[in-house]
């Protein structure tokens, strides 16, 4: 049999190659009305009184008066309204929808409407925390008299998914009372829960299915259950199938991003070494609180980077702000929180004339120490190996001193970085509670879970999981887009848990079934078993956060211009552990998309607000990488089988992401000669630091 | 209003509309061809893109009346030639798709570019991609693709 890692065709490729796949926005249906968003036009203040132009027949208007259940987008921490009852919090909080036959004209009423406010001063400063979480490794941040102290603040600004694909739902009625949404969606069955509290019936009365996903990164994860809930009252009072996709402009600047960061550290140094530190982290929340702390925490766990520090004193606020809301993007806060950490023991090992790539190296963590909260690193940690592989294949070294020359202009950079694998804490045992089922019919088998494929390639790589599992040739295994009515909840498609945990559960399923094989017809269902050493204290932030690590380095090369400042990337090394590739191709892509997000993360990716108003509002404002822009990425991979994975399989999607900033910042520090401290890497900043900055 | 005729994949078609349409709109809409995307509406992503006389051209910014007595090739009409095929199999073989979005887009400009030149240099393919936006690949294995249907199709361009 060949190895599992051994690369397919992706399933799916001649349905999205030939523009045959159904993304939402393709499908029609008789008499689907079309509906519009109407948005507040004020950061914070109450709405006084709203004027609707006089609507036609066949015209409607939904707001909060028409929700049957609860006014709240249920999420992980529930603050959303799913429409506004009067009272504004930020800028496009939306107030209720316009729906009609003709979008032109629905349009038109949209921009008819009268509201008037009574304003209020909106709240911009991180002075709310609305979460605050602490906690201590060892003896926390202990200094005695005499002790050198060196102390560093990071900022790093929103950035935003840009799922090519928009946001986009359809929502409809099916035999007069169950309401089904189709949708661009990573997680089914979070939208399902929503629909059931925002509409309040049971369980059996609502449907979500997901349609063919054109890019997530996280965009899709809980902001997707807002439009849903929306869509489904709309829907329950006008019984008509009716369409919801938003234009570019409305998806930037009423979606959630990626959480801005303010990150202080303060290392404690004894004998050239980090004895201890103290991690100082603010997200600004935004508006609603949502997944915010559970952001939060994956940054603080994250907080002593790939290293290990005996002792810590980690503290972290979420603050609310009259603002867009901030969510889920691919790295989930540990973006953050790695490029703060990178950074920092770079600027440390210069402040007291130790090279840096000597001192990271003595910090590195090692299989057996204990992790930021006191749990074990159980598994072999490759780092080493890692780096050496990394820095052959990049010449590192060579480079490092030769760019080193005054007037250069050129760089290179290395991070190093892990990524904890799955739901933080004891998320998958006490919250998701993973359910999978496979069902055998004949000849084929199917597997019914609620993964979502948003172009990683689940319905490729489980099909032939299964297949592999079962010797059976990958055209019997069957995995449709989930649809609520038919699949088990396996959780959301989110925290690079699908193959290491969903994917663990469905091969213990086809495990048994290739036992039982001779049977004709049967379905094997299985739930997630936590590994029995895996405990986690929420409230003290004690114990193991998550049951496996992925771990990577990122070499990155880059030239900046001397006159116009602008960074030209020429080449990227990196080396990962993901446990087992489950099909190296894919992971390479992967790989790819997730270092490109990093690195134009760490240095293209503008967006800021003013006043509450994000300023960059379509792809001409908001620049992401072009093919021009992306130099050949290089990656190679480390097997480090992790026994719970299935084949020894890891997370993947997010880790290729969180070393791409301090990469790329490094090696800019490196071309100019001076000490970077926020992203993006601009050229307007490499022109501030050139004038005023340090090396 | 009004009549208009054009090419549109290989066939004659005739319709009567507002002309100041955008052809993005009229092809998904009126004609069906759903592999033509909506990606930004303003002609930055290349989602919508198209053959306008073999000639990539973003649909969301073409006005109807762009069209007249010219010849229209969506992602559905190349789908039927050779040329399809072969970069089809490249992009398969390098892992070129993953959400899909951006694919038939990113076809598009494939196989404009190796109309107009048939053995780009990679510069040269980069440039030719540049109009297209992806957020998942990071292009590196777009860029394998073309050079993949560079390698397999020789003598079809």
């Amino acid at each position: 049999m060949k190895d599992i890692s051994q690369s397919i065709n992706k399933v799916d490729n001649d349905e999205k190659i030939s523009g045959k796949a159904k993304y939402v926005a393709d499908i029609k249906m008789e008499g689907m009305l079309h509906a519009l968003t109407l948005r507040a036009t004020i950061a914070k203040g109450e709405i006084v009184e709203i004027i609707y132009p006089k609507l036609p027949e066949g015209y409607f208007v939904v707001d909060y008066k028409d929700i049957p259940g609860k006014n709240i987008v249920k999420v992980i921490f529930d603050d959303m309204p799913i429409f506004t009852t009067g009272k504004i919090t930020y800028l496009h909080e939306p107030i209720a929808l316009l729906i009609g036959p003709d979008k032109f004209l629905v349009n038109e009423l949209l921009k008819q409407v009268k509201v008037t406010y009574k304003e209020e001063k909106p709240l911009f400063d991180w002075v709310d925390s609305v979460i605050h979480y602490e906690f201590k490794k060892g003896e926390g941040f202990k200094p005695k008299k005499g002790d050198i102290i060196i102390e560093k603040s990071y900022e790093t600004s929103y950035q935003e998914q840009l799922y090519i694909e928009t946001q986009g739902m359809i929502g409809y009625m099916e035999d007069n009372e169950k309401i089904t949404l189709v949708g661009s969606i990573q997680c089914p069955y979070y939208v399902k829960n929503a629909l059931v509290q925002a509409l309040d019936v049971e369980d059996k009365l609502v449907r979500v299915i997901q349609a063919t996903v054109g890019g997530a990164f996280g965009g899709k994860e809980e902001f997707p259950s807002l439009i849903a809930c929306q869509l489904a009252v709309a829907v329950k009072k006008i019984k008509k199938p009716i369409r919801l996709i938003y234009e570019r402009e409305e998806d930037i600047l009423s979606t959630t991003k990626r959480h801005p960061s303010k990150t202080t550290l303060k290392a404690l140094m004894r004998n050239d070494k980090i004895i201890s530190l103290a991690v100082k982290v603010g997200l600004d929340g935004g508006a609603n609180i949502g997944l915010s702390g559970v952001v939060l925490s994956r940054a603080l766990i994250a907080s002593s980077g790939a290293y290990t520090i005996d002792n810590l004193d980690v503290q972290g606020d979420v603050f609310r702000t009259n603002t867009v809301p901030n969510g889920a993007f691919r790295g989930f806060g540990a973006p953050q929180m790695m490029f703060a950490i990178e950074m920092f023991v770079d600027h440390v090992a210069k402040k007291i004339g130790k090279d840096p790539f000597k001192f990271r190296v003595e910090h590195l963590a090692k299989q057996g120490d204990y992790t930021s909260t006191m749990g074990l690193y159980r598994d072999p940690i490759l780092l080493e190996d890692m780096i050496n592989k990394a820095m052959e294949v990049s010449d590192y070294k060579t480079k490092r001193k030769l760019f080193d020359q005054k007037d250069s202009y050129k760089g290179i950079g290395m991070s190093i970085f892990f990524h904890g694998c799955g739901f933080t804490g004891s998320g998958e045992k006490n919250h998701i509670k993973a359910k999978v089922k496979l069902k055998k019919q004949g000849d084929s088998v199917e597997i019914l879970i609620a993964a979502v494929d948003m172009g990683q390639g689940v319905k490729t790589s489980f099909r032939k999981l299964v297949a592999h599992i079962l010797d059976i040739e990958i055209e019997r295994v069957i995995f449709n887009n989930p649809d609520t009515d038919y699949v088990s909840d396996s959780g959301p498609t989110v925290a690079s848990r699908t193959m290491m945990i969903v994917g663990g559960i469905v091969a213990r399923c086809a495990k048994e079934m290739k036992e039982r094989f001779s049977e004709e017809n049967f379905i094997v269902e299985k739930v997630y078993e936590q590994p029995s050493y895996i405990e986690f204290d929420e409230a003290t932030f004690t114990g193991d956060a998550y049951p496996a690590y992925s771990w990577g380095v990122n070499v990155v090369e880059v030239e900046v211009d001397p006159v116009t400042y602008q960074v030209k990337l020429h080449k990227t090394w990196s080396v990962y552990d993901v446990g087992k590739a489950i099909d190296e191709r894919m992971v390479y892509g992967q790989a790819d998309g997730g270092l490109a997000q990093g690195l134009a993360y760490g240095y293209l990716e503008v967006m800021n607000h003013k006043d509450g108003k994000i300023m960059q509002k379509n792809m001409t404002d908001y620049i992401i990488p072009t093919a021009m822009d992306m130099p050949p990425m290089e990656t190679y991979l480390f097997d480090n089988p992790y026994a719970y994975g299935p084949y020894g399989a890891k997370g993947v999607g997010e880790l290729s992401l969180v070393g791409g900033a301090p990469a790329v910042a490094k090696a800019i520090e490196q071309a100019i000669k001076r000490q970077v401290y926020k992203i993006p890497v601009t050229p307007e900043y490499i022109m501030e630091l050139v004038n005023n900055g340090k090396d | 209003m009004a009549k208009i005729n054009f090419k549109l994949n290989e066939e004659f078609v005739e319709i009567d509309t507002d002309l100041n349409r955008r052809l993005l709109d009229v092809l998904r809409d009126d004609f069906s061809l759903t592999g033509v995307k909506e990606g930004c509406g303003e002609g930055e992503c290349g989602a919508c893109a198209v053959l306008l006389d073999h000639r990539i051209i973003n649909s969301c910014s073409t006005p109807l009346a762009n069209v007249i007595g010219k010849e229209v090739m969506t992602i559905e009409g190349f789908s039927k030639t050779k040329r399809y095929e072969t970069i089809k199999e490249a992009f398969a073989e390098a892992g070129g798709v993953q959400c899909g979005f951006c694919t038939p887009g990113m076809i598009i400009a494939t196989e404009s570019l190796l109309n107009k030149n048939p053995h780009p240099t990679d510069f040269e393919i980069k440039i030719g991609l540049s109009g297209n936006l992806c957020r998942c690949t990071g292009y590196n294995l777009i860029v394998e693709a073309v050079k993949e249907a560079i390698k397999r199709g020789e003598g079809l361009w």
